[in-house]
């Protein structure tokens, strides 16, 4: 497909790169010079250089012939004007707009059609739903969900005194009693595809495949108290902060927010009625100490600095919080992260590059290809989604006798609804979907690349 | 600190170039055997047996290459690349004793990757067919490039994918090289597909005038890498009028900028009307024809006559091929002077063909332009515009950066060459043919004569500027420099 992409930034050159390795014609526009040569360089990308939202660059980044535009410059109003222009000009164009400001939010959606927008994409609400669902199921380091709501990917560290250390693959059943599967394991950085002899060390972090009603037997089973938070620490109150409470409002968790910009906690005391909104710095310990840290059952970092994020987590895990959450806006696939103690990791810039990937990868909608994409584990990991098409090999046969790729494994069947997690004697048929794990990063476009040759 | 250089991605890329060399090989091998030339055969095959152990050897010995790879490494593949295809596609020439010194045929190799067409040779009807073919077609995939044709037809994907663009800016001709459509494959592809439909339009007009298959064929390579190596030691003179014209006009077409010729496929016309660099050629030529015909009025016999080879001769010198018609040498100076002119501006940018090129000259004279007004009125701001758009500012120093070092060139290789004694036009004609790849000058190595008097040393300089000229002076530059090999 012709891609236009307006906007070089973080959301921006994730796309780029995902998008180009997807096989991709891209063109990316920018008015930073600098930014374009440097994007030029990594990938086989072409550029313009200028307004996204000016017709004459469009026309220039030949509009007319393009099938997407994704506007993710770091302007709400540009972006919305570059679609609408480029929707003028080209009325068969799909168009993706990042609109990022709460007061857009409603008219955004509203007004789709006038703006020619076929998504919006908002990264800080995507992140703030991430967090709100991990907030919802405690003990969890990462969700993933598959089939409509139905099937979960979730992440699991082990500590030093789960039931889990030590147990080989095999012995899992009579500890947790549910049907769940291991998909894949991280092992001091690096992504192990185990077989039922895999032995389960501390501090491994666990891919687990397991229906969604199964979730809390899981985790019941393993010793982890499942107890939603009540108290929800906030660090940072800025636009991701505003639409997590917002999304907390009726679970019953009380949300305090931590800022230091005094005009900042006036809005936000005025938006936020619900939420007890504290002026201060959260890098200081004491005041952290003073308002309750070690009193929290969750604290979520999401200040604008990646560094005062992880140290924050750090601090409040040694103050035995259960549920840490730290947003990274830059250093999220940090090698030195996987060895500290921040709980778990949120990217808006990967998230909202992922739906948008996502979109393009349905848009497609060619035979065989993917229903969605997830990305785990910092993009170790890809957790794809297939429905299986009368030209899918190996109908029918049971997967014992099915030869997959070395870095690839079925981990869901879905057939008519119901979810099963797969054993040796599964089986299945045309109209079902299949999950796939996979360790190599847009190797697998299609189901019948996770079989040998 | 600096990175280290990835020696094995270039190597790599060098053996894969290699491959690509040994099977441009078979066409001629097929054509010696065709003719029966068994010795010529012989001396292919054995080339291209060299050719492939090299290959092997450097594939072998670049395993676990790494994807780092930016500018520099850009610049110093392509410098080797055009080394190692040089020195290894003169070895049918040596082998077949055809030219029995190596340096003579290596002189005669580069001559040919580098499209300019300065020969060694005083009699070509003397060569093997097989041998007269690899020579022309060396013209043809030199004038588009060779690592341009690589990354047509081979995948060189990585992680580091946009890397192919440091290749197509060191080897592609022009102050600002860039891509006409987002993947770099395609970019090449449509560079090449425009090109192969252009030499065989020339060689359907060239049969249609009754030239022989052979002659057609190496005539449309000549012309379309602008290169000027003929099957006819009287180059063109001795075909009739309307080759000679049909020559002139595709000389005069392949000097044009590639990218206009795909803006005309995508019907944008207007574009192309208005390109600033394509009417200032128009201009030249026109005007370079108009002058030169009223000078040299009185030589011959005809109108006709006149224009006839006062287009040619401006066609081959502007679009730097070196074919001829007639023997400028004998033509009075001020048509002399006009052709030493157009040897110095050289085609389009994008095109095949070489020397300094007409945008470069357009920037230099409007940059020249603003300091003349920054002068007289230094507060003012301006910018250098081309085509409507303002020019970066890099790129202005870059033009300023390549005449300085075309000038240092241009005067150490007419030192150097000066050792052999012979006159000074001589001389400096022979540097301004070779490095900007014209093929005949002045003098003693004007139309009719060669460059086969030259020492090994004057060759070698020589060898150089062709390099020089065709790469355009930086990936050449490079490898004499010292912070290129420094390890850190």
């Amino acid at each position: 497909m012709k891609i236009l992409i307006a906007g070089g930034g973080k959301i921006g050159s994730a796309l780029t790169e995902q998008l180009s390795g997807e096989g991709h014609e891209l063109t990316v526009i920018d008015f930073d010079a600098d930014v374009l040569e440097f994007i030029q360089e990594k990938y086989d990308v072409i550029t313009v250089y200028g307004n996204a939202a000016s017709m004459a660059v469009l026309e220039m980044a030949d509009v007319a012939s393009a099938d997407l535009l994704v506007a993710a410059t770091d302007r709400d109003e540009v972006n919305m004007l570059a679609c609408l222009t480029a929707h003028r000009i080209n009325p068969n164009l799909t168009t993706i707009g990042r609109i990022r400001n709460p007061e857009y939010r409603y008219q955004a959606y509203e007004m789709k059609d006038v703006f020619g927008l076929s998504l919006v994409v908002n990264p800080e609400q995507r992140a703030a739903h991430e967090i709100a669902r991990l907030l919802k199921y405690p003990g969890f380091l990462s969700i993933d969900t598959f089939a409509k709501g139905n099937a979960d990917i979730v992440e699991l560290k082990v500590d030093a005194k789960s039931p889990l250390k030590n147990k080989s693959l095999s012995q899992l059943p009579s500890i947790i009693h549910t049907k769940v599967l291991v998909c894949a394991v991280q092992r001091d950085g690096s992504i192990i595809m185990p077989d039922g002899n895999f032995r389960i060390q501390e501090n491994d972090l666990l891919f687990i495949t397991a229906a969604t009603e199964n979730l809390t037997h899981l985790l019941r089973n393993l010793g982890i108290i499942a107890k939603q938070a009540k108290r929800v620490l906030i660090m940072g109150g800025g636009k991701i902060s505003y639409y997590l409470i917002q999304e907390l409002k009726d679970t019953g968790m009380h949300c305090t927010v931590v800022e230091q910009d005094r005009a900042r906690c006036d809005e936000l005391a005025s938006l936020l009625p619900e939420a007890t909104i504290v002026e201060g710095d959260a890098s200081s310990q004491e005041f952290l100490d003073k308002e309750g840290v070690g009193q929290s059952d969750a604290v979520v970092t999401l200040t604008g600095l990646d560094e005062l994020n992880i140290v924050i987590s750090l601090y409040a895990h040694t103050r035995n919080v259960s549920q840490v959450i730290t947003k990274l806006s830059h250093a999220e696939n940090n090698k030195i992260l996987n060895s500290l103690e921040i709980g778990s990791v949120i990217s808006p810039k990967e998230l909202s590059s992922y739906s948008i990937v996502r979109y393009v990868r349905a848009m497609q909608n060619q035979e065989g290809s993917a229903i969605t994409v997830h990305r785990i584990a910092g993009g170790k990991i890809e957790a794809i989604e297939f429905e299986v098409k009368e030209d899918t090999k190996y109908i029918g046969e049971t997967l014992r006798n099915i030869k997959t790729r070395n870095d690839a494994l079925i981990c869901c069947i879905i057939s008519h609804g119901r979810i099963e997690i797969p054993s040796g004697s599964s089986k299945y048929g045309v109209g079902d979907t299949l999950v796939i794990v996979t360790s190599s990063s847009g190797r697998i476009r299609q189901l019948n690349d996770v079989f040998g040759e | 600190m600096r990175y280290a250089m990835n020696y094995k991605l270039i190597g790599r890329i060098i053996a894969s170039l290699l491959v690509l060399e040994a099977l441009f090989m078979v066409p001629a091998w097929g054509i010696s055997i065709l003719h029966h030339e068994t010795n010529g055969a012989f001396a292919f095959l054995k080339s291209q047996l060299i050719i492939l152990i090299a290959a092997a050897v450097l594939w072998v010995i670049t395993r676990n290459y790494s994807h780092n790879f930016y500018a520099k490494e850009g610049l110093v593949t392509t410098g080797f690349a055009w080394i190692a295809l040089s020195l290894l596609g003169a070895l049918p020439f040596y082998i077949s004793r055809e030219i029995p010194s190596y340096i003579d045929a290596l002189f005669e190799m580069v001559s040919g990757f580098t499209t300019t067409g300065s020969s060694i040779l005083a009699r070509v009807e003397d060569l093997d067919f097989g041998i007269l073919y690899w020579r022309s077609f060396s013209h043809w995939v030199g004038g588009m490039g060779v690592l341009v044709f690589l990354l047509a037809v081979v995948p060189l994907s990585g992680k580091n994918e946009g890397f192919t663009l440091h290749i197509l800016r060191a080897e592609s001709p022009g102050p600002s090289v860039g891509k006409l459509v987002p993947r770099m494959r395609q970019t090449a592809m449509i560079l090449y597909l425009i090109y192969v439909g252009l030499t065989v339009l020339d060689m359907l007009f060239l049969l249609l005038g009754g030239m022989s298959v052979f002659d057609a064929v190496c005539t449309a390579f000549g012309t379309a890498g602008t290169g000027g190596f003929g099957v006819h030691s009287d180059s063109l003179a001795g075909y009739s009028p309307y080759l000679q014209n049909v020559t002139t006009v595709f000389m005069l077409l392949f000097g044009i900028n590639f990218s206009c010729y795909y803006l005309l496929l995508l019907r944008r016309f207007k574009e192309v009307f208005f390109d600033e660099e394509l009417r200032l050629y128009v201009i030249i030529v026109l005007s370079s024809i108009a002058i030169i015909a009223w000078n040299i009025r009185g030589l011959y016999g005809s109108l006709e006559e006149v224009l006839r080879h006062a287009g040619f001769q401006v066609a081959t010198v502007i679009s730097t091929t070196g074919y001829a018609t007639t023997d400028f040498d004998l033509w009075p100076s001020l048509s002399k002077a006009i052709l030493l002119f157009l040897m110095l501006s050289g085609a389009c940018a994008g095109s095949t063909g070489g020397g300094m090129k007409v945008a470069r000259l357009l920037l230099l004279m409007k940059s020249l332009r603003r300091n003349f007004h920054a002068n007289l009125h230094p507060s003012e701001v301006r910018k250098v515009r081309m085509n409507g758009s303002a020019v970066d500012e890099k790129v202005i120093n870059n033009v300023n950066g390549y005449l300085i070092a075309y000038a240092a060139i241009v005067v150490v290789s007419f030192l150097v060459i000066s050792i052999d004694g012979f006159s000074m036009e001589t001389n400096f004609s022979a540097v301004m043919a070779t490095f900007n790849n014209i093929g005949p000058g002045f003098n003693a190595v004007g139309p009719t004569c060669n460059f086969s008097a030259y020492s090994p040393l004057s060759k070698l300089v020589m060898i150089i500027d062709m390099l020089a000229g065709r790469l355009e002076i930086l990936p050449i530059l490079v490898l004499f420099s010292r912070s290129t090999w420094m390890k850190n």
